[in-house]
């Protein structure tokens, strides 16, 4: 059942990939501006967001998909996203509010992912290789085959994940794992972490906080 | 638990949604021991090919890792050849899933164990560099490289190093050969059914005119038909390859998920949709349809009429981006003065 919602779901999310708009709602980036007054304590001024060791990382919001971003908002406030501090945040936005944030953030030019590195190397490596080629042995299927090249991101519906805090993806990884996060639509993102030891976890973490997260970042490095 | 006909995708994945159990599968390997599983008993070559890790542990001559390397770059990003022997959006890896070696996702290991051999498709005996020309002609729809050249020896060490271990010419079965189709559905497969299913599990990678994505000009996500796509002569045309593809590797890490009704509808609604002009078309699509049909077009739908639009499939010239060139192995003589048995 559960299966099913999500796959309708899907169907969406792949016109979006098209059309680049499935949850087509025009924001606005200077309203944005004034909506995410609030969202500034955690996420930062320039949407940098912040890793936290030993707590709840704060995601970088700066320079993701605006859609991915609109889709998440509305996840938290419908319930199929659950988070604690989220939540409390998301139901202050209505509709057009959260086009607005959503616009706004995904204008801001990319900032570095922090937590990755103090990394070591065989850790780094096998981050990379997970990221890159997958382990097919586990039927892990390498990250960039669906978060595009570089783990950059495809569309609306594959964030970016490079350049992201290693405190946030480990996170992410772990409530999948747990089934405490499954908004991604045909358990597409579920199905892989699930596969994953808390090992694998932290390699890939560590490896995709240290790499840049778009091309224009790749060459300012 | 007893609906799934193979122990292995329990452990994998597509059972264990199905059933809502969430098992923590990470320490599995696809290619589990041999004793764990019941097939032990069906008598079959259980191989597990080395992984890029392996080689580089290994201490075989360097300048043949460096070759083996090639083949694997070439293997896994075969879009280096654009233009030269590939002339649509694929990697080899596009269709052998995991790098070539992944059972059931026709790991490629197997045809350097099993070659020379006859081949039916093409009515005589191929040896590996043959075989690897006929994926670039058909489903590469492309023209290949010459054999001994560089290319194409990496590309054979590749997979032969792949085979390292396995029997040569085994006496059993290979395990995880090829595609395997799932049971024929109870219902005849429906292009309405299949478009239906399509557009909820495939659409969001692959879109929804198939066309799939590339995403700053780099690959993603291949297309399953379409200019992009292999040619009508790749084996993947044939309706039960692209029901035993689809059931055993997609959606992307979901292998063995789809119920068969779903594979086979689905498998039927790729299957009738256009790409690009078999290269073995004598200019006649019917003709073609027939003089090749008890080789291989029996199984496809190539030349029939779609119902729903009248549309002859494969009745056109459009060989897609490599124009009227003509892959050189295609129909080439083999052999013509032995004498017969
Ligand atoms: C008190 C800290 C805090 C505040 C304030 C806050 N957030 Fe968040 N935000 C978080 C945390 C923590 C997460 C990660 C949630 C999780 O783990 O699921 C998050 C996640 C998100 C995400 C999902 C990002 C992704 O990559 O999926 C979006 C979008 C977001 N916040 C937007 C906002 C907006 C817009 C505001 C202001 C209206 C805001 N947040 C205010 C802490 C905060
Ligand atoms: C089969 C496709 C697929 C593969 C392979 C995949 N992902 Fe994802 N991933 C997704 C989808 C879809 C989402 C978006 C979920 C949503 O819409 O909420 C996602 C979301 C994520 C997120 C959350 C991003 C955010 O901003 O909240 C992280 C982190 C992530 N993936 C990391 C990875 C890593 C690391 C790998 C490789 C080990 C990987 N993914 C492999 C499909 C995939
Ligand atoms: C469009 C999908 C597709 C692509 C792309 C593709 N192949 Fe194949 N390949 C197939 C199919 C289908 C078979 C036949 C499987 C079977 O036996 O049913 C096959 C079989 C093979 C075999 C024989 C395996 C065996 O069990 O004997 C080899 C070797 C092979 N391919 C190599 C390659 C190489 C090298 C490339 C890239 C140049 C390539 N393939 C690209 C679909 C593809
Ligand atoms: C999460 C994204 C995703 C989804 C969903 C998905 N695929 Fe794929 N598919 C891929 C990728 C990626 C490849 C190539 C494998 C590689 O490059 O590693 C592929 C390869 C293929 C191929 C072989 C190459 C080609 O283009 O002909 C076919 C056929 C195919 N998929 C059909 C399907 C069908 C049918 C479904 C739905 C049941 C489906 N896929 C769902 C990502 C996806």
């Amino acid at each position: 059942m559960n299966q099913k919602c999500l796959s309708r779901f899907g169907l969406l999310m792949g016109i979006s990939l098209v059309t680049g708009g499935a949850l087509a709602q025009q924001g606005d980036a200077e309203r944005g501006q004034a909506a995410a007054a609030t969202c500034i304590a955690c996420h930062q001024a320039d949407g940098s967001g912040m890793n936290v060791p030993n707590g709840e990382s704060w995601p970088r919001l700066a320079g993701l998909n605006g859609d991915y971003i609109a889709k998440q908002l509305h996840d938290f406030k419908a319930g199929q996203r659950q988070n604690a501090t989220m939540v409390t945040f998301a139901n202050m936005l209505d509709d057009q509010q959260i086009a607005d944030v959503a616009e706004y953030y995904s204008q801001m030019p990319l900032t570095p992912g922090n937590g990755g590195d103090e990394a070591d190397e065989a850790l780094l490596a096998r981050g990379q290789q997970l990221a890159e080629r997958g382990d097919w042995n586990a039927y892990i299927v390498s990250c960039q085959s669906c978060h595009g090249p570089g783990g950059m991101g495809v569309g609306s519906t594959f964030p970016g994940v490079a350049s992201q805090h290693a405190g946030y993806i480990s996170a992410q990884l772990t409530a999948w794992k747990n089934e405490t996060r499954s908004n991604d639509p045909q358990d597409l993102m579920g199905a892989i972490a699930k596969r994953m030891s808390d090992n694998d976890i932290q390699a890939v973490s560590a490896w995709y906080a240290t790499q840049p997260g778009s091309e224009a970042q790749e060459t300012a490095q | 638990m007893t609906t799934c006909r193979r122990p292995l995708a329990i452990a994998l994945t597509g059972c264990s949604l199905a059933f809502g159990v969430g098992i923590s599968v990470y320490a599995t390997s696809v290619f589990a021991q041999q004793e764990e599983r019941p097939d032990a008993a069906l008598n079959m070559l259980v191989h597990e090919p080395p992984s890029m890790e392996d080689l580089e542990n290994s201490d075989i001559h360097p300048e043949l890792k460096s070759v083996i390397r090639y083949g694997h770059d070439l293997f896994t990003n075969t879009q280096q050849l654009r233009g030269e022997n590939v002339f649509n959006d694929m990697n080899c890896s596009s269709c052998h899933l995991g790098e070539g070696r992944v059972p059931f996702s026709a790991p490629v290991w197997a045809a350097a164990i099993t070659l020379p051999d006859f081949r039916g498709k093409n009515q005589h005996v191929n040896n590996l560099e043959e075989r690897i020309a006929g994926c670039f002609a058909y489903s590469m729809n492309g023209v290949p490289p010459a054999y001994g050249s560089d290319e194409m020896l990496a590309l054979s060490a590749y997979h032969q190093w792949l085979a390292t271990g396995a029997p040569m010419y085994p006496d059993k079965p290979i395990y995880g050969r090829g595609f395997p189709a799932p049971d024929e559905p109870e219902q005849a497969p429906d292009y309405a059914r299949g478009e239906t299913a399509y557009q909820e599990n495939c659409a969001i990678c692959h879109q929804q005119d198939g066309s799939g994505h590339y995403e700053n000009g780099e690959y993603v996500f291949p297309p399953p038909w379409g200019d992009g796509s292999n040619n009508w002569g790749a084996g993947i045309v044939r309706v039960d390859t692209m029901a035993g593809f689809i059931y055993q590797n997609m959606p992307l890490g979901q292998p063995r998920s789809l119920s068969a009704q779903d594979t086979w509808d689905i498998a039927y609604y790729i299957t009738s949709q256009e790409r690009p002009q078999d290269p073995r078309y004598n200019g006649d699509v019917a003709e073609t349809a027939e003089q090749f049909g008890p080789t291989f077009h029996k199984r496809s739908l190539y030349g029939q009429t779609r119902e729903h639009d009248d549309h002859v499939l494969g009745d056109h010239d459009n060989f897609g981006e490599k124009g009227d060139i003509k892959p050189w192995n295609v129909g080439m003589p083999r052999f013509e003065n032995l004498p017969g048995e």
